[in-house]
Order: C-alpha cells, then structure tokens, then sequence
C-alpha cells in the first residue's frame, strides 16, 4: 500500500514536473506536555490525538510527507521539559515541538527551539511573553495568552457593570502575569481594584482567601489561577455563598474540562473566555465527535490548538518543500489560514497567531442538554482587540 | 472590639473557625497514620492515596450504583479498609521483621501505582460530587457565613478522632492492642489472634483515611492527586505530635489547621510552609514531638 502510494505520487510528480514531490519529506513532530499533572486532562494524551488526527485530515502520507509523532511528559518542570526538547532535536530528528502547556516551561523550550533551529508551536501555554518579552522568531503562539483571557472576561464584567475587582491569585509567573493584565483591563474599562489576596500553588482550601475577598466588598472576585486550583475556589465559592451574597466570580482562566468536573449545578452563570467550544458550528461538532471517539471526552481549545497548528505547520511543509524551519515559519507568516476549529486567522510577525476569541457564560442545569452541553456563547472578541499589539523587538517580519 | 495588625475581630474569628474545619481533616488523617504506626510500627505512605480512594468510591457509589453520600460514609471506609486488608495479608505482613524503610518504599510504591491507575482512568481534572441535601446552606454566624456541611465535617471528626482514642486507651481491646505491641509473643500466647488483631488495625486506620475522603468529597475536587499533597502536610502534623501518639496526633491536627488559617490571614505567601516551620522547630527543640513517649 505505502509503495503504490509513493508509486503514484512519484508518477504525478514526473506527470506535473515537480521537483520536490519525488522523494518523500520525513516530518516528525513532538508533542510535549503535562501527561500526569494538573494540566494533565487539557493537554495530555488529547493533544497527541490532535495532532495524529491532523496528520491524518491532511492526506499527509498522499502528498509525500512521512510523519512521525512522539510525545512526552515535561511534568511541569522547566528542567525537563527543556532536557526532552534538546534530546529531541539532537537525537530524534524532531521538527517541530507541539503543546507545551505551563509558561515557565514554554519559555525554555521556546529559546531551546529558537538556538537548535527547531519550530515551537504553542497551545498550551498562557504567558504574553512568549510572543512579546522573550518572543523568538521560531515560536508560533497559537491558542491563546492571558492578555486575551483578561480582555474577554475583564472587559465584559466591568462594562457589564460590575466595576469593584478582588483577585485570588496563584502565586506564581502565570497567576501574577494574568493578574495583572486583568488589572490593565479593568483599570481602562473605568473599573476599580479594591484589593488581592496571593494563595500558595496547588492548594486545596480557599475558604479563608474567599472569606478575605468577601469582606473587601468587591463586586467581582477573579481568579487568577488555573486547573484544580480554580475549580476548588469556584466549588468552595459556592459553598460559603459567596454568589448568593451578590458577588460573582470570574475566572480568568478555565477550560471546559474544569467547568465538566464542576457539573453546571456549581459553575452556572461563570462567564470565562475561550478560543474554542466544540459546539460552535458543524465543523466543530463533526471534529470533536471524532477526537471524542478516540479520546471519551471533548476536546479543550488546547487540544483543538494543537490540530489547527499542526495542519498550518503542515501545509507549508508541503508548499515549501523541506522542513527548513525559516522557510516553512515564514510560509506560515505569509499565508493566513481558515480553519475548521478555529475560523479565519492569521500568524503574526511576532508568532502571535490572531484569531477570535470568544465569551461563554456556563448554562444552567436546567437548559444544559447533556453531559458537555455546558456553554452559551455571549461575545466574539476580534483577534485584533483580543491581543496585544506587536513590539518593534518582536517583529521578525525583515528577517523571514 | 479588639483589632489585631489591622485585622478586624469579625476577619479573625472566621479565620479561626475556617482553621478548625481544616484542622478536622489534618486530625483525622494523622490519627489513622498515628494508629498505624503507634501500633504496627508501619510508615504508612499510601494514606493520601487511601483517602483519595475514600473520595473515588463515595463517588463510585453514587454514580454507578445510585447511594448517597450517608451509606458512602459507611461503606466507603469499610471499602477502603477492605483493600488495606489485602494490603496487609499480601504484602506489609511480610515485612514486619525489616526496617521501616521498606514498609515505607512499600507503601509509598503503592500510592504511586493506585494514583497512576486513578489517573489513567479517571483523567486528573475530577469528578463532582454535590453536597447532601440536607446539609446544603448555612447559618450566618454575625462574623461569617458558616456552611452546615462544614459543621457537619467538625462535629464527625471530633467523634471519629475521640471515639478512635477512647477505644485504644480506654477499652480491653484497646489494651490488648498496645500489649500486642509491646510484646506481641506473650499476648500470643494468651490466646490472642496477633495477626489478625495487627490486621484489623491497619485496616481500620486505612478505613480512617476513607472516611475522611468521603468527608472531603463535596468540598474538595474528588480526583486522583487529591491525597498526594495533603499527605505530605499530615506527616507533618503527625511529626509534630510526636509519631504514634493518638491524643497528640489529634491535637496538633486541630490546632495546627487553627495556624495554618491564621497565616492566611496575615501572611497568605506563608500558609504553604508555616506548618513545615513549625515541625523544624520542634523537631530542633523536642525531637521526640510535642505530645511524643520519647523514643
């Protein structure tokens, strides 16, 4: 079978006088991430589904690519991560490096791509600074970053009226940098920032952070935090009635795996910003139903991140002819996508991919359907206002 | 009214409370280790998995077979206690002769293997599970919003913890127990069941760990890693109590939930560590703990 297929592209090839088609192009591809931690059911094995279902929409064998996938596990630990992305572009042949959830991690694996002359595509991670700080002319920050996270939901609650802001907040990189674009959002949107409380990461109790945000008289209580963390606060939340007292909650960062461990009896009525949900219109619905199949469960935005990166990243493979990583990251900037998960978008000059974001506020049990039935969508957010704008430091445009 | 660093008393008196409700779970978790290795001289590192498992069957029970959180508070434990039966019989049995350290690499090994099942199961994120009927609400105490269920989690600790010392203490089984210990030949030849007796006491602190799972199942996120981080600060606690003592495993559970609130309130940075602070301290000035025989 692999034979009368390589047979028959080399036939056409000789037919159409391409050059390049005649030999097969050898891609492998790594999908690193969380596979037993926190971040385990966002990213996990869901996201090395993706990508193999990338490479399977995209004909990859068809048109003379030969991919290979491999994964592993970084176990949130810049140390690791960074040793695997090294032995993998030393020793492995790998390409590109898919996922990477944790900013801490993504940041060393996004300097280590950038010097071994490997590609990062990333989905997982949160951190602006991929893309603005410590932005690298071989990283693709595809799914979302907080700053985007904080103008969906920040925005939408201040304007919405509820101007008086306490933040829970992880104490470390990640809490604190979405903590403080939320601020920013707040801030300009005319709201107020009555006070913060840090809570060590993981914890389990939040009673008496809620107790102390309860007291400060805020209208909105965000948590800058993420995974279990929040999931406990939102369920402990509910429990002090701290919702029935008039206060809501936003959470700034949250997936819909989480708002699934909730069940819609304790997160209903959470308003939380998404570049995903399987249920936004055919074509998501016929690849979740697909990736459920294979997986028992939904996909996340991540997961859907690392489909979409990949097919990108695979197309100009394909038009570029060799896994050059300036040629095919600069085919990727060059040519805007649309994409069945993730709709029309394109990758900027920094990496940033700018795509809609979207606010979704959690249904009532009573109007949810079934088990993932679980968001309403209430605002699309434009790529271009969702994310920062480009630094001058950041734009590899002249290089490419 | 007092004001303590700008605290106002209202703030303090819920932290307070809050450290109590936290206090109960640390109390009932270090009993069970203190009775396991007061007794069975057995470091036991799979409580945080057994008390994870406490968790997934009250949840089990719910979901597969439809019975509420009152039976799970009952079959639950005796459930988890069940596995520790095995535990026991199969493999900790053997060891009893060896050092500590291989009762700890066993047990440690196990948690390890249960967690990784759990999570290869169950994936991580967690599974609901809702907070009885009758318990759900609370009372507005003036200072705070007090959650019955939260009551309830005090009020069942405090007799699981007391009723678990009086039984050991204060009763002939009790005694049988600690004189088993002692010298478990001359208890033999008494006529006593050693074996079995030793048994059944790990299976009842492992059947503790149960319990206190399924007290945290409407609380907390029923997942797989739920006991991984918790059983480190247990050890602590029980360290700090002197290891093996039931009354001091008890108290220091309490009194160190009480701290650990109070430094949320004036340093939250710190809440993470304080009660590892506090164990370097006594371990540097009563290493045999607060509430220790001595060694």
């Amino acid at each position: 079978m692999m034979r009368s297929i390589a047979l028959g592209t080399a036939a056409v090839a000789a037919l159409t006088g391409t050059a390049y088609a005649q030999e097969t192009i050898d891609v492998t591809l790594g999908v690193l991430n969380d596979r037993s931690g926190t971040y385990a059911d966002l990213s996990g094995e869901g996201s090395v589904i993706a990508a193999r279902m990338a490479v399977e929409d995209f004909n990859a064998e068809e048109k003379g690519l030969n991919v290979e996938i491999l994964s592993a596990d970084h176990q949130n630990k810049p140390d690791v991560g960074s040793n695997i992305a090294r032995q993998w572009y030393e020793q492995e042949g790998v390409d590109a490096i898919l996922d990477v959830p944790t900013s801490s991690v993504a940041l060393a694996v996004a300097d280590i791509s950038n010097q071994m002359g490997g590609v990062l595509l990333n989905s997982g991670a949160g951190s602006t600074e991929l893309t603005q700080g410590q932005c690298a002319p071989t990283t693709i920050h595809w799914t979302y970053d907080t700053a985007a996270l904080a103008k969906g939901t920040g925005q939408a609650i201040t304007e919405a009226g509820a101007d008086k802001w306490y933040f829970l907040t992880a104490d470390y990189a990640f809490g604190h940098s979405l903590e403080e674009n939320t601020m920013n959002v707040v801030e300009e949107a005319g709201g107020e920032v009555v006070g913060s409380v840090r809570h060590p990461f993981p914890a389990t109790d939040f009673s008496s952070f809620l107790l102390q945000a309860q007291a400060s008289g805020a209208d909105v209580i965000g948590l800058a935090n993420a995974g279990g963390d929040t999931v406990n606060a939102i369920k402990q939340a509910s429990e002090f009635g701290i919702t029935q007292s008039g206060q809501s909650l936003a959470a700034l960062l949250m997936f819909i795996s989480d708002v699934h461990a909730l069940s819609p009896e304790t997160a209903q009525g959470l308003q939380l910003t998404e570049a995903f949900y399987w249920d936004q219109n055919d074509e998501t619905r016929e690849w979740s139903s697909r990736f459920e199949e294979r997986h028992n469960a939904k996909p996340t935005m991540v997961h859907a991140g690392v489909y979409s990166a990949a097919m990108h990243y695979l197309r100009a493979v394909e038009a570029v002819g060799s896994t050059n990583n300036e040629e095919v990251v600069a085919h990727m900037k060059a040519n805007s996508f649309d994409d069945p998960l993730f709709g029309e978008g394109y990758v900027r000059a920094d990496g940033r991919v700018i795509h809609d974001m979207y606010l979704f506020e959690v249904k009532a049990p009573a109007d949810s359907e079934g088990e993932w039935d679980l968001y309403e969508q209430k605002a699309v957010i434009a790529g271009e206002e969702a994310f920062l704008p480009m630094i001058d430091e950041c734009d590899f445009s002249s290089e490419g | 009214m007092f004001e303590l660093l700008g605290i106002p008393p209202q703030v303090l008196m819920g932290q307070l409370l809050l450290g109590l409700i936290n206090g109960s779970f640390y109390a009932v978790l270090s009993l069970g280790l203190a009775v396991i290795f007061g007794l069975l001289n057995i470091i036991n590192f799979s409580h945080g998995a057994q008390y994870m498992l406490g968790g997934f069957v009250a949840w089990m029970l719910l979901t597969y077979f439809g019975i509420g959180y009152w039976w799970a508070l009952i079959l639950a434990p005796l459930v988890v206690g069940a596995t520790g039966l095995v535990l026991e019989r199969l493999a900790l049995s053997k060891l009893y002769h060896l050092d500590h350290l291989y009762g700890l690499l066993l047990t440690f090994g196990v948690a390890l293997i249960i967690q990784g099942l759990f999570r290869n199961y169950y994936g991580i994120s967690g599974q609901p599970y809702q907070i009885p009927e009758i318990l759900s609400g609370g009372q507005n105490l003036g200072f705070m919003f007090l959650p019955n269920y939260r009551a309830w989690v005090v009020v069942a600790s405090v007799i699981v913890c007391f009723g678990t010392w009086f039984m050991i203490e204060k009763t002939r089984l009790g005694a049988y127990l600690r004189a088993a210990t002692e010298n478990p030949v001359l208890v033999g030849a008494f006529g006593i069941n050693v074996p079995r007796m030793i048994m059944l006491t790990y299976a009842f602190g492992v059947g503790l760990a149960g319990f206190a799972g399924v007290l945290a199942a409407p609380i907390y996120s029923v997942n797989p890693n739920m006991g991984a981080d918790l059983i480190i600060v247990v050890f602590a606690v029980v360290v700090i109590g002197g290891m093996g003592s039931i009354m001091g495993a008890i108290l220091t559970g309490y009194g160190l939930g009480v701290i650990e609130g109070l430094t949320r309130v004036f340093y939250p940075e710190g809440s993470a560590v304080v009660i590892f602070v506090i164990m370097a301290i006594v371990l540097m000035i009563k290493p045999e703990g607060l509430f220790g025989r001595g060694a």
